[in-house]
């Protein structure tokens, strides 16, 4: 499926953030905003909700920190029991510490594949950019075009107005 | 849309103290005072408190009649002296606490604690008395608080002598050790007044030649600081267990320290805020402090669990008696208080403050910062009683003694709160703090 859009590119970030207020108070939804680094208070500006990746965080922190005490119980507790410093088979402090790395190990890498996924960030052949010089030193505001013709001319003029230093349209394949 | 559109009139704050604000510090202070009259009362007559035979302490109502181990004080009086160095170690570290976190903003180049930074000049209005305080008690309670200052000690062929403590003579010896906590505490009373006459004059004149010598005199302060709170804590605290020694204890002190420094800031500006001080401070800025605080919590429990699992892994006798005592000994006196730590130092402020939504909500807040600070006064509680009063401590005196200086840090606290502006007017970061998001 193909979508068209309207890129405003803008040269600084504060006037990018208050282009957001104006654009939005004038009824325009925005699709996207492309950025070279993350611009503070630029969520509450877009009115993105909240993330909901610290839940899921919190539950693969959970899972590693289970699947450490289980192993090592089942390991050292059941599986082939030593007696290790004279210490009990089940020896909970000496257990903190692998814990507590499993827990960490499993909350980053499952974050990382959560958020990649979600964000569509994973590997892939012909990965789908609006303007390459978000990458570098431009802030890149995507609105999509739904309707007629005039509709372009219009956001032109809307973005250009609230400091777009030039505004381009592009096709972009979808899945 | 607050933090994008740019707010004028950042004006001077004071904070004007109501007599029912310094009746209540009196009140607290007539309340820890009642108590100790009580404890005392108590103590003396030999009821209330329990005595475990196991000690081979007889339960003991005439003064000094079980002597083998007070050397002079009855236990009243001992309870009394070390509650009194128990207390002011805690009050003292969250004093120098304040001056740390001016200095280690200022070195940071940190701007979103600007609208805070007065709180924290103010916790050390309690270095001074502190100081004092710590010397009298150090004078008349010496023997009741250190094994090492005992008469013959050290001296070959005495019936007192230790090998060990002897061997410890170069540096646990009278004249060095004053000299050394009168140097610590000069060099924290020296940096802080310093740093809070620079921010004054700030106030007055403007321009940003005060903000550059508060980083250099901040960057010197946290030198000294480094050496000097792990080095006090060998001295107040570690050397009252004088056989034993780790050498986490001056990191586990000022963790200790550091985290209810932080939540003492924390709880101080939610009331200002709450009294209608503050205009500029929000969610924003108590989302940082409790960033700080759950992060700090963890630290100190990082560091609790590196100094206890060397030890439990070891098992050398010598290092394990440190935990035996806390951990079941003395008749179990003290094994409710060595889990209470745990929880209410790492338990609680972890699993409460772990969401976004805890850090920017005052009453969340406001319960997990006096869980702190009940904790980690629990935590000193641990540390010193042990060793000093063996199974003989209990709660009603040193909990008063608690109050007495409670009321006395607030009177003092407040009265530095209230002697400048609560916003320092000219400090050239102050805009980056009002606009401040997280």
């Amino acid at each position: 499926m193909t979508k068209r859009f309207a890129l405003g590119i803008f040269d600084d970030e504060d006037v990018l953030l208050h282009a957001i207020e104006n654009i939005r108070a004038a009824g325009v939804k925005i699709h996207d905003v492309f950025s070279p680094y993350p611009v503070h208070g630029i969520d509450d500006a877009l009115g993105i909700e909240r993330s909901r990746l610290p839940i899921a965080a919190f539950f693969f922190g959970l899972t590693g920190l289970s699947f450490a005490l289980w192993m090592q119980i089942y390991m050292l507790g059941f599986d082939w029991p030593m007696i290790i410093g004279g210490k009990p088979h089940i020896a909970l402090p000496a257990f903190i510490p692998v814990s507590f790395e499993m827990t960490v190990l499993f909350c980053a890498h499952g974050m990382v594949i959560t958020f990649f996924t979600i964000s569509k960030l994973y590997p892939r052949w012909k990965v789908p950019v609006m303007d390459v010089r978000a990458t570098d030193d431009k802030f890149v505001m995507a609105i999509e075009l739904k309707d007629d013709a005039s509709e372009l001319s219009r956001l032109t003029q809307l973005l250009r107005e609230n400091g777009a230093s030039e505004v381009n349209e592009k096709e972009m394949t979808q899945k | 849309m607050a933090t994008l559109t740019h707010q004028d009139g950042v004006t001077a704050e004071h904070l004007q103290l109501s007599p029912s604000t310094r009746k209540k510090f009196i009140t607290i202070i007539a309340a820890g005072v009642i108590l100790l009259i009580i404890g005392v009362v108590l103590a003396a007559l030999g009821i209330g408190e329990e005595h475990s035979a196991a000690t081979g302490h007889e339960v003991g109502t005439g003064a000094g009649a079980s002597a083998e181990h007070h050397e002079g004080s009855p236990v009243w009086l001992k309870r009394v002296l070390v509650s009194l160095w128990h207390s002011n170690v805690y009050f003292i570290g969250i004093a120098v606490i304040g001056t740390f976190f001016v200095a280690l903003q200022y070195v940071a180049y940190a701007g979103w604690s600007v609208l805070i930074k007065r709180i924290n000049e103010a916790l050390s209005a309690w270095l001074m008395p502190g100081a004092i305080i710590m010397l009298i008690v150090f004078f008349v309670g010496r023997h009741d608080l250190f094994h090492w200052t005992h008469d013959g000690i050290m001296t070959l062929g005495h019936e007192n002598y230790d090998a060990i403590v002897a061997g410890k003579s170069g540096f646990l010896n009278l004249p060095f050790y004053v000299i050394r906590m009168v140097t610590y505490l000069g060099i924290w009373w020296f940096f802080s007044e310093r740093l809070r006459k620079l921010s004054l004059e700030e106030d007055i004149n403007g321009g940003t030649e005060y903000f550059h010598k508060s980083i250099n005199v901040g960057a010197l302060f946290l030198v000294l600081f480094a050496v000097s709170s792990s080095m006090a804590a060998w001295d107040w605290v570690m050397s009252i267990d004088v056989h034993w020694f780790s050498t986490m204890f001056g990191w586990y002190v000022f963790a200790s320290w550091w985290v209810s420094g932080i939540a003492a800031v924390t709880l101080a500006a939610i009331y200002l805020k709450q009294a209608g001080y503050l205009r500029f401070l929000n969610a924003n800025h108590l989302h940082d402090l409790g960033k700080l605080m759950f992060g700090f919590s963890i630290f100190w429990t990082y560091i609790w669990f590196s100094q206890f699992m060397l030890i439990w892994y070891a098992n050398f006798p010598e290092e394990a008696v440190y935990f035996n005592q806390r951990l079941g000994g003395f008749n179990g006196h003290y094994t409710w208080i060595f889990y209470f730590n745990l929880i209410i130092n790492f338990a609680f402020p972890f699993l409460v403050m772990m969401t976004r939504d805890a850090k920017r909500q005052m009453i969340m807040l406001k319960i997990v910062c006096i869980a702190i600070l009940i904790g980690h006064w629990f935590d000193f509680y641990l540390m010193i009683m042990p060793a000093t009063m063996k199974a003989e401590s209990g709660f009603v005196i040193e909990i008063g003694i608690a109050l007495i200086f409670l009321g006395s840090f607030l009177l003092l606290f407040t009265k530095r709160l209230s002697q400048a502006s609560l916003v320092p007017v000219h400090h050239p970061f102050l805009d980056e703090s009002v606009h401040h998001t997280t």
